[in-house]
């Protein structure tokens, strides 16, 4: 539908090269396919890497797929809804598993979100305008981000060990917060672990993209502010804040999507199998596909974080566009 | 750049007093881990083993030359140069293609075609893991082409996963390079091509750069595929330096060292390159 008037845009700007050059229709033609051509790669390896995979994953969750079928997975019986209702069951073992890794996925992914926007967006602020070693702090605050993740995250490991690493060294043998040295990586407290490695390494990303937001103010705004008398920190609630609410928009949303579905942090920082209380659904998904071999009820469980999260998203983007003007693509 | 400037007036001591202690305690936060990092790669075993000291209790480079022993870690390098690499250069081609014809022309499907793409940022890895495997496996036996646990495989992937952000920000990029510069090229007698590679790439240079940064440290960072999808010969550097925490003793500072070592080219190229970061994501993620 979109298609008449642009083409006619397209002649009539191409004409005086086009007349010369080529009869027309052969031109038209090439016009016409040419942005196809251009997007074949790109399309080929979405095919083949994103979308078949994911509709052989929707397949798979109808199937009885254990490890008798792995080889020749087409043989494997259907099994209709079963794997959805196992899944579900919550009040079998299965279900109940996944319904508190959900939440636990849930509680951890708002908190690390959370921080790490408040922390990128306070830090962007702060360095909006030049000061001495602004530079260097600059590059130094996007080393977390810069470093490979199981590089990252090992060190922390390191740090969490509980007999010869940082943290108990410091908060049991030096401040004597705690009665005996704590175990970080396994128990309750894995949470807080897994938490403070994710924003350490998310937070950077919020910097940046605030940093960037914050370039396309015009500095007009501020002078203008300023000639009105409103202070630094009227400025910042009243001009910053609010014009950062498009970039806020997708920065939260793309936060909360690498998050939830992060699987090389917790994967890194527990190994295989995840504690309870930072059994995160990606790693639980893994888990009850790889170590227990049952591929039917592993795709079945992933199926649905989808359809959760596609509801999600949807939702925040009908809920955040309200008022904003809508832009294309 | 005005902004850069955000006031004519001087900000109160209470702006400057807060930044002051929250980019302090920030300072700190960050650079833990680094510190730990760099002072643990020189330690000896001993210090590593037992209760964790701030000061080495003697500087040493033994871990780095064990660290290439202990592992094959050379080759795990190679493999992961090689992935990242090939990765990276496909990656921003294809990206480039698909956002110049996004941004420049009008056609059925435009659309269906960048809300498809950018969809698949929000599907869980582990979802299509097996089809994946089931797939490169499926396509090693019926064509004889092996994907499975080569790096092609591996590169395959990794290219793809870049590729949503990368055609995204550079369609951004590419929208904000005047048209009137490549009509101009076209009424010179350059194809759509010559359009592209003289006029629109090189005025989209910071975007390119950014896009490359992100693709490689995807590549190079990524543990779950490598994980199941590499072998013996072709394993990457992401599940290499596992290795050395598998073994009976765990060489915390050759892990420290070996962490140092892969991080150097990425932070390294990073950091050169994160002014052209910021101009790219300002000019196209975030416009």
């Amino acid at each position: 539908m979109t298609t008449t008037a642009p083409a006619a845009a397209d002649v009539r700007k191409d004409s005086p090269g086009a007349a010369a050059r080529d009869p027309r229709r052969p031109g038209r033609i090439r016009r016409i396919g040419l942005p196809y051509l251009l997007l074949l790669p790109a399309l080929f390896l979405e095919l083949l890497v994103h979308l078949v995979p994911m509709v052989i994953g929707i397949v798979m969750s109808f199937k009885e797929l254990t490890q008798f079928y792995i080889r020749d997975w087409g043989a494997a019986p259907w099994s209709g809804l079963r794997n959805y209702r196992m899944s579900v069951d919550f009040d079998a073992p299965v279900g109940e598993a996944l319904l508190h890794s959900f939440l636990v996925t849930i509680a951890f992914t708002v908190l690390s979100v959370g921080l790490c926007w408040l922390i990128g967006t306070t830090a962007a602020v702060y360095m909006q305008e030049t000061f001495r070693g602004r530079g260097l702090l600059r590059a130094l605050f996007l080393v977390p981000y810069a470093l490979p993740v199981y590089a990252a995250v090992i060190t922390w490991v390191f740090m969490f060990q509980h007999d010869n690493g940082l943290v108990n060294h410091v908060l049991h043998d030096q401040l004597h917060l705690t009665d005996k040295p704590s175990f970080w990586l396994i128990g309750d407290n894995s949470f807080y672990a897994l938490l403070t490695v994710s924003v350490w390494k998310g937070w950077p990303f919020a910097f940046l993209i605030v940093m960037a937001g914050l370039q396309n103010i015009p500095g007009e705004l501020y002078e203008a502010a300023a000639l009105d008398g409103a202070g630094r920190w009227q400025q910042i609630r009243r001009i910053t804040l609010p014009s950062l609410r498009p970039v806020n928009q997708v920065l939260v949303l793309v936060l909360f999507l690498w998050t939830f579905n992060d699987f090389n942090t917790p994967y890194v920082l527990f190994g295989k199998t995840a504690p309870a209380a930072a059994d995160l659904i990606s790693v639980h998904i893994y888990q009850a596909s790889f170590v227990t071999w049952n591929f039917g009820t592993g795709s079945a469980m992933s199926v649905l974080l989808l359809l959760f999260l596609l509801v999600v998203t949807g939702v925040y983007l009908v809920l955040t566009s309200r008022g904003r003007r809508t832009s294309d693509v | 750049m005005s902004s850069q400037h955000a006031s004519p007036m001087a900000p109160p001591r209470s702006f400057l007093w807060s930044r002051r202690i929250f980019l302090t305690l920030l300072t700190g936060f960050v650079l833990l881990p680094v510190y730990v990092m760099v002072s643990s790669s020189l330690k000896p075993l001993a210090d590593v083993t037992g209760k964790f000291r701030w000061l080495p209790s003697g500087l040493t480079l033994r871990p780095y030359v064990d660290i290439w022993s202990t592992v094959p870690l050379a080759r795990y390098f190679v493999n992961s140069l090689i992935v990242a690499g090939v990765a990276t250069v496909a990656s921003v081609v294809i990206a480039v293609f698909s956002a110049y014809a996004v941004s420049r022309y009008d056609f059925r499907g435009k659309r269906v075609f960048t809300v498809t793409v950018l969809s698949t940022q929000m599907f869980p890895g582990i979802l299509f893991l097996l089809p994946l495997f089931l797939i490169y496996v499926n396509i090693g036996n019926a064509t004889g082409i092996a994907l499975f646990g080569s790096r092609g495989g591996l590169i395959l992937t990794y290219l793809t996963f870049s590729l949503p952000f990368s055609i995204w920000m550079l369609i951004g990029y590419f929208d904000s390079v005047p048209r009137d510069l490549d009509e101009a090229a076209l009424v010179d007698g350059c194809g759509p091509l010559g359009a592209l590679f003289r006029v629109v790439v090189p005025a989209a240079v910071p975007g390119i750069v950014a896009v490359a940064v992100y693709a490689f440290m995807t590549a190079w960072g990524e543990v779950l595929f490598a994980s199941v999808m590499t072998n013996d010969t072709t394993r990457t550097l992401a599940v290499g330096l596992q290795g050395y925490s598998t073994l009976n003793d765990v060489y915390w500072n050759q892990i420290m060292a070996a962490s140092l070592v892969v991080s150097v080219p990425v932070v390294a190229g990073f950091l050169l390159l994160q002014r052209y970061l910021v101009a790219g994501l300002t000019a196209g993620a975030v416009k």
